[in-house]
């Protein structure tokens, strides 16, 4: 059981992006992903979720015994998956509330109802531990919501779905201090046994508040480095260039 | 995605020697009790439809459209549904939760009328005793209004042969709180109605009024509607057309406003069903301080077409309209719009807006606005605007990363986006209606894209 990603090559129809790409996350563990910009990391979630704007040329990507590749969008997230955008789009019209609840109920058996009343006392809940106020749910999704809104908007529907496998895109950015340790607190919460985490970041400072027991660094379309929670703080004193001079020196 | 159509086939004028159906069949009035000012009005009618041209799209006002998609030579006036029929209509008149006064007419006979809900001093009458009981009223406003936008020859056709309607006048001061429905329906094969609506307000009083047009799937027919509304000083009229005939059906909506001073008036279009649809839609502001907003939802499906033409008569100083028409295409469908703001000599500071949206969900659907203005006065605030788009692509993978389905992120969407011309109606009861009318629709397009 684990989210398997094994040798993916994916990339737009004139240039490969990701060059052959090994990863695996199991239930229970975290891990992170670092690299400098355009190394291809918001292309590994959205190849993962299915975004039409890349195509995989080779490689697998499984979650659990489900070839991912295989299903559509909307299957490949009632499989379990979850990615939180580094960019969430806003959606004009649809209010949070219903939005949450047709994804909700997409994951019901056909014909069966969402309880209102339970979910909305599910929902607030979660409001409350993401310290969001009540406004956001007749509000449209993440219409008019500033960057750090937008983001715990995002945990928001995490937390609601409670997927196996969740995949983190540059949540901390945009967050000031306090509204980083809230949503660290929300995802802290979402650990389990049952959960594995894929967290990309920039920043160690994350890791200090969602402790990682990997950490990978994406480079040109592939892993190049893999190390325990220590290697976030190398990269934060030393940068990414050593590891290219590496890469040099073992190709 | 396109935002302009190829022109449409020509028509040809019709050889007499094939006219048939409406084209011939004289109004039938043996059994009416109405008074003489009526007959007169409605045989000169007769004579105004003989003579006048069917539309074609060299016509200005039916550019992009297509007369054709109305066939009179096919049809005849609805004759008496059976009994069957009839209850099959009435149990399937579901419209709003709550309702003030509520009618049910099938092929222009009145099946269902209940009025025991209005208070006392309102008239809420079917036409046809409107017009013994009120024949000076009816003759001052009946059918008075021009045609100005391209189907005189139909306005003609509705007068010859109406009989079927509801007159509703509320007198000065009264309020009626929960809106008066009608149901008009088209029931057996090639059966044409005429349904009239004509309401007056007396100063600051208050009424709300639907409509709705229906008819099976799979039936050819016609509705050739009409409605009048007449809003009297400082008053507030809401009208509501909810048209869902079946999808072989033609649907002709002629309606005007008249906003007296200071009077406010709202008038909502919800076209849902028909192969083809039309709507003409005049709002005359006559009044200084007058108000005007002309609201309109379609969802056009399949080979449908919604062809909407508006006018709006700026004639008074101090006068505001606000138009917003909005569209969510699918498959090969088409919509129309053409309006124009007219802003009379003397109407100085009017406001006048005028916004139609396209939404599209298929690359084959066509949508063309034509926006118009024309404006004499001075100190005038006016702005118009058309824009066409296809469904975002980001918007839809959003959802469809949290799980949603394609139909039913698609159709958050279409809600969403029609969403804030219903929220202008300020009436939860009647927005809450045209919701499941739209639910109804959309549950249409779920079962044809599981095909
Ligand atoms: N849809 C797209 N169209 C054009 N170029 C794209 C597209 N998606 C990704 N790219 C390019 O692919 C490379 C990888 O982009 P990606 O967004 O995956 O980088 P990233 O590692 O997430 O960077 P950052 O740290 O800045 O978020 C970049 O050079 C980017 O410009
Ligand atoms: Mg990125």
């Amino acid at each position: 059981m684990s989210l398997k990603i094994t040798n993916l090559h994916a990339g737009l129809p004139d240039r490969e992006i990701l060059k052959g790409l090994n990863l695996e996350v199991k239930p229970g563990e975290v891990h992170a992903i670092m690299g400098p910009n355009g190394s291809g990391k918001s292309t590994l979630s959205k190849v993962m979720a299915g975004h039409d704007d890349y195509a995989v040329t080779s490689g697998e990507v499984m979650l659990d015994d489900i070839n991912l590749l295989e299903l559509s969008v909307d299957a490949r997230a009632r499989a379990g998956l979850f990615l939180a955008f580094q960019y969430p789009h806003e959606i004009p019209g649809v209010s949070n509330a219903n939005f949450l609840r047709a994804a909700k109920k997409a994951r019901l058996p056909e014909g069966e109802e969402i309880d209102a009343i339970k979910f909305y006392k599910e929902m607030y809940a979660r409001m409350d531990a993401l310290e969001m106020d009540r406004s956001f749910t007749s509000r449209s999704v993440n219409e008019g919501f500033s960057g750090g809104e937008k983001k715990r908007n995002e945990i928001l529907q995490l937390m609601m779905l409670e997927p196996k496998y969740a995949v983190l895109d540059e949540t901390d950015s945009g967050l000031d201090i306090d509204a980083l340790k809230i949503v660290a607190r929300g995802v802290n919460a979402m650990r389990s046994p049952d959960r594995g985490f894929l967290l990309i970041t920039h920043y160690q400072r994350l890791l200090d508040y969602i402790q990682p027991d990997f950490v990978h660094v994406l480079m040109d379309g592939k892993i190049v480095h893999s190390g325990g929670r220590e290697l976030a703080l190398e990269l934060e004193a030393k940068g990414y260039d050593w590891l290219k001079e590496e890469e040099l020196a073992t190709a | 995605m396109s935002a302009t159509l190829a022109p449409t086939p020509q028509i040809s004028p019709m050889p007499s020697d094939t006219a048939s159906g409406l084209e011939l069949i004289s109004p039938d009035r043996t059994n009416s009790s109405a008074p003489q000012w009526f007959f007169e009005r409605s045989a000169n009618a007769w004579g105004e439809f003989q003579k006048l041209p069917v539309p074609s799209i060299k016509d200005e006002s039916w550019r992009y459209s297509n007369a054709k998609r109305i066939s009179l030579n096919s049809i005849h006036p609805a004759e008496a549904a059976n009994e069957h029929l009839e209850a099959a209509a009435v149990a399937a008149s579901e419209g709003l939760a709550t309702a003030g006064a509520r009618f049910v007419f099938v092929n222009d006979r009145l099946v269902v009328s209940e009025t025991q809900g209005l208070p006392e001093g309102v008239v809420c009458l079917p036409l046809e005793e409107a017009l013994q009981s009120h024949s000076a009223l009816l003759e001052e406003h009946f059918m008075k209004r021009e045609s100005f936008l391209g189907s005189a020859k139909f306005a003609s056709l509705h007068l010859a042969h109406v009989k079927a309607g509801v007159v509703v006048f509320v007198p000065a001061q009264m309020e009626i709180e929960n809106p008066i429905e009608v149901f008009h329906w088209i029931k057996g094969a090639n059966a044409a109605i005429f349904p009239h609506t004509l309401v007056i307000t007396g100063d600051h009083a208050k009424v709300s009024v639907v409509d709705h047009y229906r008819s099976d799937d799979g039936v050819v027919g016609l509705s050739c509607a009409v409605s009048d509304v007449i809003a009297g000083n400082g008053s507030s009229i809401t009208y509501v057309a909810c048209q869902e005939l079946g999808n072989e059906g033609q649907a002709l909506h002629l309606s005007s406003t008249t906003a007296q001073k200071d009077s406010l008036v709202k008038s909502f279009q919800a076209q849902l069903g028909a192969g083809f649809s039309r709507t003409e839609s005049v709002s005359n502001l006559v009044g200084a301080g007058s108000r005007s907003d002309m609201l309109s939802v379609s969802m056009p499906i399949a080979d449908q077409v919604v062809d909407q033409r508006t006018l709006q008569r700026h004639l008074a100083p101090h006068t505001f309209s606000d138009l917003l028409y909005k569209n969510a295409l699918y498959d090969r469908s088409r919509a129309i719009f053409s309006g124009l703001i007219h802003v009379f000599e003397g109407a100085h500071y009017t406001d006048a807006y005028q916004t139609c949206r396209n939404l599209l969900n298929s690359e084959e659907a066509e949508a063309s606005s034509m926006p118009g203005l024309e404006i004499n006065a001075d100190q005038v605030k006016c702005s118009h605007g058309s824009a066409s788009s296809p469904v975002s692509e980001e918007e839809l993978f959003y959802l469809k990363a949290r799980g949603i389905p394609d139909a039913e992120a698609r159709r958050l969407i279409v809600l969403g986006f029609l969403k804030n011309a219903l929220g202008r109606l300020e009436n939860e009861v009647v927005e809450a209606m045209i919701i499941a009318r739209m639910e109804e629709k959309f549950a249409r397009i779920a079962v044809q894209a599981a095909v």
